[in-house]
């Protein structure tokens, strides 16, 4: 209980409150695009500066077997998604589709919450996170969308969508910061560490806010999707986490990576995933797969998902 | 100053297909084009676009024949799945020969 306290009251969550109830009560408030993009660019950056920099010294077995699980469940995901939403829900292909790749992918954004959540708790997740971030984007959209190219043979440009995906910002953020910061190592990201690291809490604190109004556009979209949807972003991502957590435990995951490693896979892209579905299945509908990711998946996780599978990991490895 | 008839085609459309449509563009014959960022409403309810940025005005100075094709081409590739609207105007530029 006082874990979920703990977050109500960070900044992070009351700044994307705030974000919510700005646009709720038509505030004129609004976030300049250059800067959303900056911060955007500014975040994902410094989450693979931060990571390269540990995995310069991180041992490669250490790290061998949380990737093969992030690639495992990078592929399971979006076909239990798929199948739930296909089989439970009665929703069309494409649709199902649709909203599987965005919960095979990853949300950067809840990734660098759960980071800087753990991190308030004191804990310390693995420095090779990030990596992990950059493996478990990739394999669940694709998954998601071989599953229509299966079953019919009209649909849009896999291999486009593919490239979307591939060379999408938040990838060549997280790689190249990565990579970057393994070459660098410790030593010589010292100069640039304040900048990257001392005004990161603020900056997503920024992020937040914008990510707040736009979650409470989605919010009016969610009378359209219906029930079936709302409980399937609630439901789905709670068994994705405990999944993860057990996974990511057995795998050598400390308490605090394996929490972290939770919300990751919980999580529904918003960035990458909108982008290929959209060139990959233009039929499914975006109203559907933006409200569920973003309009319940994304808020349930910043607010409740987080701190529970913090919990969940703790009681399972602590 | 002499002035030459052709066709201003104007597409409006998501900023996802800004790249590809561009490409149409060119094939069909297009010597060129201005592209502006734009922001409005039409029938078509939530876009991608919220996360791409705001969508596109594209604007070609074609022959009419070009102008055509570029219309049938849009229409047969995105008017079905996609927010895209293309519409022509008659105008008269100078350097006529620049544009076909």
């Amino acid at each position: 209980m006082e874990t979920l306290l703990t977050n109500f009251t960070s900044p992070i969550v009351l700044a994307f409150v705030l974000g919510i109830v700005a646009k709720l009560i038509k505030s004129d408030l609004e976030f300049p695009r250059p800067i959303y993009q900056g911060l955007s660019i500014y975040l994902l950056l410094a989450i693979g500066l931060k990571g390269g920099v540990e995995l310069s010294t991180t041992p490669f077995a250490e790290f061998v077997w949380p990737a093969t699980s992030t690639l495992f469940l990078g592929i399971l995901t979006p076909l239990t998604a798929y199948a739930v939403l296909r089989y439970m829900g009665k929703i069309d292909i494409d649709n199902s589709a649709g909203i599987a790749a965005h919960y095979g992918s990853v949300s950067a954004v809840t990734f660098i919450a759960a980071i800087s959540y753990a991190e308030t708790l004191g804990d310390t997740p693995e420095g090779f996170m990030p990596t992990l971030v950059a493996l478990l984007e990739v394999p669940g959209i694709i998954v998601a969308l071989m599953i229509p190219q299966l079953s019919k043979s009209e649909s849009g440009s896999i291999k486009k969508a593919f490239h979307e995906v591939i060379t999408g910002s938040s990838i060549v953020l997280l790689l190249g910061g990565l990579v970057v910061g393994y070459i660098a190592g410790p030593l010589k990201f010292e100069p640039v560490k304040p900048f990257f690291v001392n005004g990161f809490q603020g900056a997503l604190v920024l992020f937040l806010l914008e990510l707040g109004m736009i979650t409470a556009r989605r919010l009016q979209d969610l009378r359209k999707v219906g029930f079936f949807l709302l409980g399937f972003g609630i439901i789905v991502p709670i068994i994705h986490g405990f999944l993860a957590v057990v996974i990511g435990l057995w795998s050598g995951l400390s308490v605090a990576g394996a929490s972290v490693f939770a919300a990751m896979v919980s999580s529904g892209s918003y960035i990458a995933a909108p982008a290929a579905v959209r060139i990959a299945l233009p039929k499914a509908s975006p109203t559907l797969y933006l409200t569920a990711s973003l309009g319940i998946t994304f808020p349930f996780n910043i607010a409740f998902g987080i701190p529970l599978y913090y919990i969940i990991a703790t009681w399972l490895g602590g | 100053m002499k002035l030459t008839e052709l066709f201003l085609v104007t597409i409006v459309t998501e900023r996802i297909l800004r790249d590809d449509i561009i490409s149409l563009i060119k094939e069909q014959g297009s010597k060129g084009h201005t592209i502006t960022d734009t922001t409005g409403e039409g029938s078509r309810g939530t876009r991608v676009s919220d996360f791409e940025g705001k969508n596109v005005k594209i604007e070609t100075v074609v022959s009419r024949d070009v102008g055509n094709k570029i219309i049938d081409a849009i229409s047969e590739a995105y008017f079905e799945n996609y927010a895209v609207i293309v519409y022509a105007n008659p105008v008269k530029v100078v350097r006529g020969d620049k544009y076909i």
